[in-house]
């Protein structure tokens, strides 16, 4: 990373446009402290580029949308990394908690319909602040893809089936990024290797002080991609039900309640 | 931060999760402001079942207003009487803690709230 760091900053400095090289994931690094690596290469980079993020993020998907619609008035709920609180004010008869890993995005997630509208906290996925078995549904949607292990991925699943209702009406909702996403412009396949870094790039401010006009700063993002039938897996390996499962542009995702 | 959202919030340390003690966390030094949200009568009504009184209750008391009736009011006392109806929606849609801490009981941690966002990222000896 850091001799890359080094030539990109020679060649700004040099005021040249270069491609970068996309540096290598670190799987030693990974398997040896995998919070610090999250830490790295998931939350730091959020609070970096959270407003550049959440200008890109407005639109709700749609089997989101309609699962949040779906709900009976009065229904409490978490949102858990909530980013820029795009699900939030999906319906308005519901109320739902929404948190986040990232305090940029969720003070972004406050005011998203309106000045302190949404009610936001700032949490970690796996040390959640609800008391357990208290709210109707959860929903969890681009988050758990960031978890470097399989273990610390299956207890962000436990933890969200934890905090609904027991007894079959507390429904939780998950969404993780595709291995098999032929379509999109990854190009990444069921062959492709499932921890990949991907590439988030920001570019600078025109006009800057000194800097080139077109200065670029690429943050590495750390994705596990889901392979078919993994997120059903992990939902029976700790104890929860598949109410329903499928794939939505080059995502998979599943309806879990409380076995 | 709303009132009602305290209804849903305990102690993020995994070990506090088990301890009535850490339910509900305590206002510490809150700063309150009243906002003007639209009442939203089927929302407030069908929630009912979800609020844990008892701790409506103590968290009530603890931030100055007044006591609470022993017990919940029924969707029919909250159809029949506007009132209620609104003093509930002021208590827990309006009403939001913008600065101060939440405490928990059990372990004594204490979580900041700033511009009305509490924040539960644990020290790493606590995760």
């Amino acid at each position: 990373m850091s001799r890359i760091t080094t030539a990109a900053s020679a060649a700004s400095a040099a005021g040249i446009s270069q491609p970068q090289e996309q540096p290598a994931l670190n799987k030693a690094a990974l398997a040896a402290a995998p919070e610090s690596y999250e830490q790295t290469h998931v939350h730091n980079v959020y609070e970096s580029i959270a407003s550049h993020f959440s200008s890109t993020r407005y639109k709700p998907w749609p089997v989101i949308a309609s699962f949040l619609s779906a709900l009976p008035p009065g229904s409490v709920g978490l949102d858990v990394g909530c980013g820029n609180g795009k699900y939030l004010a999906v319906n308005p008869n519901v109320f739902i908690l929404g948190s986040d890993r990232s305090a940029n995005l969720v003070r972004i997630a406050r005011d998203h319909s309106g000045e302190r509208r949404c009610e936001v906290a700032v949490a970690d996925g796996l040390s959640l602040p609800y008391r357990e078995g208290s709210v109707d549904f959860a929903i969890c949607v681009a988050v758990i893809h960031h978890m470097s292990t399989r273990d610390r991925r299956r207890e962000a699943v436990g933890t969200l089936l934890g905090s609904v209702v027991e007894g079959g009406r507390g429904k939780v909702l998950v969404y993780v990024w595709a291995l098999e996403q032929g379509n999109s412009r990854r190009g990444w396949d069921a062959r492709s290797d499932q921890d990949q870094l991907v590439p988030w790039v920001m570019k600078a401010k025109q006009g800057g002080v000194d800097g080139p006009g077109n200065a670029e700063t690429t943050y590495q993002r750390y994705y596990h991609l889901y392979r078919k039938g993994e997120l059903e897996e992990d939902v029976l390996a700790v104890g929860g039900r598949v109410v329903e499962s499928g794939y939505d542009r080059d995502n998979w995702w599943v309806v879990a309640s409380r076995a | 931060m709303k009132i009602l959202s305290l209804n849903f919030l305990t102690c993020a340390v995994k070990a506090c999760k088990s301890s009535s003690a850490s339910y509900p966390l305590h206002p510490k030094d809150a700063e309150l402001v009243q906002d003007d949200i639209e009442l939203n009568p089927q929302l407030l009504v069908n929630l009912m079942p979800r609020i844990d009184w008892s701790a409506l209750s103590t968290t009530a008391t603890e931030l100055g207003f007044p006591a609470l009736p022993a017990q919940p009011p029924t969707p029919e006392e909250l159809e029949a009487d506007e009132q209620k109806l609104k003093d509930l929606h002021n208590l827990l849609m309006q009403t939001q803690i913008m600065e101060g801490k939440l405490v928990c009981g059990n372990c004594g941690h204490e979580y900041a709230v700033r511009e009305g966002i509490a924040n539960f990222l644990l020290p790493s000896h606590l995760v």
